[in-house]
């Protein structure tokens, strides 16, 4: 029934925009999970070894920055595709 | 003081959630939430401020076209923005061809805020657009802050800093040792200007973009790919020779691997670089606008006041986010700079470093020679 109701929607407003929607959730997906793995380790890190915790912080910051603008990539196609550019 | 700058902050966090423009025409249009967030993440030839109920606050930023053939036209917006000018003359609204295009000037039309002329002819448009304009004043918010700085430094030379020179300071000493001498090392002082000019410039208008009534500089595009042009040209200029054996004669690469890692090499130097460098400070920043304009647009979208409370609070956190944001990108943009024109002007010393002993199989390993005792 799920699946059906999702058909019904992806014919109203066209397929193209229902799958960027889809490309978008995805990309948040891998970026949420990209991240989190880096917050991890950045945690465990600095459990070990507070000294180090200015550097590891740094270090997470940057590396955060960087998945993020691979995430963005993906997010402005999807927009692209969405606004039919 | 204090007092001051919590005032001010208050207000600002009031008024950055501005009430939507009255409607020109007397018509109700259905609220397009699309419609409006574009409008306000775009460029546009007016500078809209805000709107009460019975009044606008426009700036009517001027127009300066180009067209081959008919030469320069050069006058204020006024004349191409819908119901501007109604009561002042009604013959030059007359000339509208249709209802929702706007009114015509000297051929030229306004059609959803690009510059087009009615008989087709293609038209350069060099008008100080509303991103235009906010450059202009964060550069001459830029020029008199450090300039007001470097004075400062001069006045009160072997004397501790106050004001707003202390306030920079520690920022500026971080981009020169954390930054530039880490990534650039001992030439660094030559990239110093440009770096630092790279990070306030985008910082100051990421965070100007976020006030009320401002304009979006950094997620206009085209700044964005100017600022990582401009890094590209600087890299280039300041390459030596290491760095293009580094992209045409890989070490450590068999020459058999050559013809796929030169292209792919090439490709990473010109083209994504760049590109990656333009789109995360672009897609960040515009991203960021338009979550806050979203849930803004929601408040209009349920037409119930009840909803401002979640808006406004999701709103606030995002703004806050937003603000760590503005200077993380400015960081970032600064760091990969850093970075590039230091692998740009990096000293040959790596072929000591990567060896491999071909008697022992180590690498870097030493070796006492059969002569040593």
């Amino acid at each position: 029934m799920l699946l059906s109701l999702l058909l019904q929607i992806a014919n109203a407003t066209g397929l193209a925009v229902f799958g960027a929607a889809i490309g978008a959730g995805l990309v948040a997906l891998g970026a949420g999970l990209g991240i989190g793995r880096i917050g991890g380790q950045a945690m465990e890190a600095i459990g070990r070894q507070p000294e180090a915790s200015g550097k590891i912080q740094t270090a997470m910051l940057i590396v955060a920055a960087l998945i993020e603008g691979l995430a963005l990539f993906a997010v402005v196609v999807c927009l692209l595709i969405s606004f039919k550019l | 003081m204090k007092r001051l700058l919590t005032l001010l902050f208050c207000l600002c966090t009031f008024a950055g959630f501005a009430a939507e423009p009255t409607e020109r025409g007397e018509k109700e249009e259905a609220f397009n939430p699309g419609e409006m967030i574009l409008h306000h993440i775009g460029d546009s030839h007016e500078w809209h401020w805000f709107s009460t109920d019975n009044n606008e606050f426009t700036s009517y930023l001027p127009i300066i076209a180009y067209r081959p053939g008919k030469g320069l036209s050069v006058f204020s917006s006024k004349r191409l923005i819908k119901g501007a000018e109604e009561t002042e003359n009604p013959a030059a609204t007359a000339k509208t061809t249709e209802e929702s295009e706007g009114p015509v000037y000297e051929g030229l039309r306004l059609h959803h805020e690009e510059l087009v002329s009615t008989d087709g002819s293609p038209v350069y448009d060099l008008s100080i657009t509303k991103n235009i304009a906010a450059l202009f004043g964060s550069s001459l918010l830029m020029l008199v802050l450090f300039r007001y700085i470097a004075g400062n430094y001069v006045k009160n030379q072997g004397r501790a800093p106050k004001g707003v020179q202390s306030f920079f300071e520690p920022i500026i000493v971080f981009i020169r040792d954390e930054v530039a001498k880490k990534s650039i090392g001992p030439k660094y002082e030559r990239y110093m200007p440009y770096l630092l000019t790279l990070f306030f410039f985008v910082w100051f208008n990421n965070l100007l973009g976020l006030t009320p009534g401002a304009a979006n500089l950094t997620g206009n595009i085209s700044i964005t790919f100017t600022l990582a042009i401009l890094t590209l040209v600087i890299t280039l200029f300041s390459a030596n020779k290491t760095y293009w054996q580094h992209i045409f004669a890989t070490p450590g690469v068999p020459k058999l691997l050559l013809p796929i890692m030169i292209p792919v090499e090439l490709i990473g130097a010109f083209l994504v670089k760049p590109a990656s460098l333009t789109i995360r400070l672009f897609a960040n920043i515009t991203a960021g606008h338009i979550v806050i304009l979203s849930f803004i647009a929601l408040i209009f979208i349920f037409k119930s006041p009840a909803v401002a409370p979640i808006s406004l609070a999701f709103g606030l956190f995002i703004s806050v986010l937003e603000l760590l944001v503005a200077i993380l990108q400015a960081y970032i943009f600064t760091l990969l700079t850093a970075m590039y024109i230091g692998g740009a002007v990096e000293e040959h010393h790596h072929d000591e470093e990567h060896s491999l002993d071909m008697r022992t199989g180590h690498a870097d390993s030493v070796i006492p020679s059969p002569t040593a005792h």
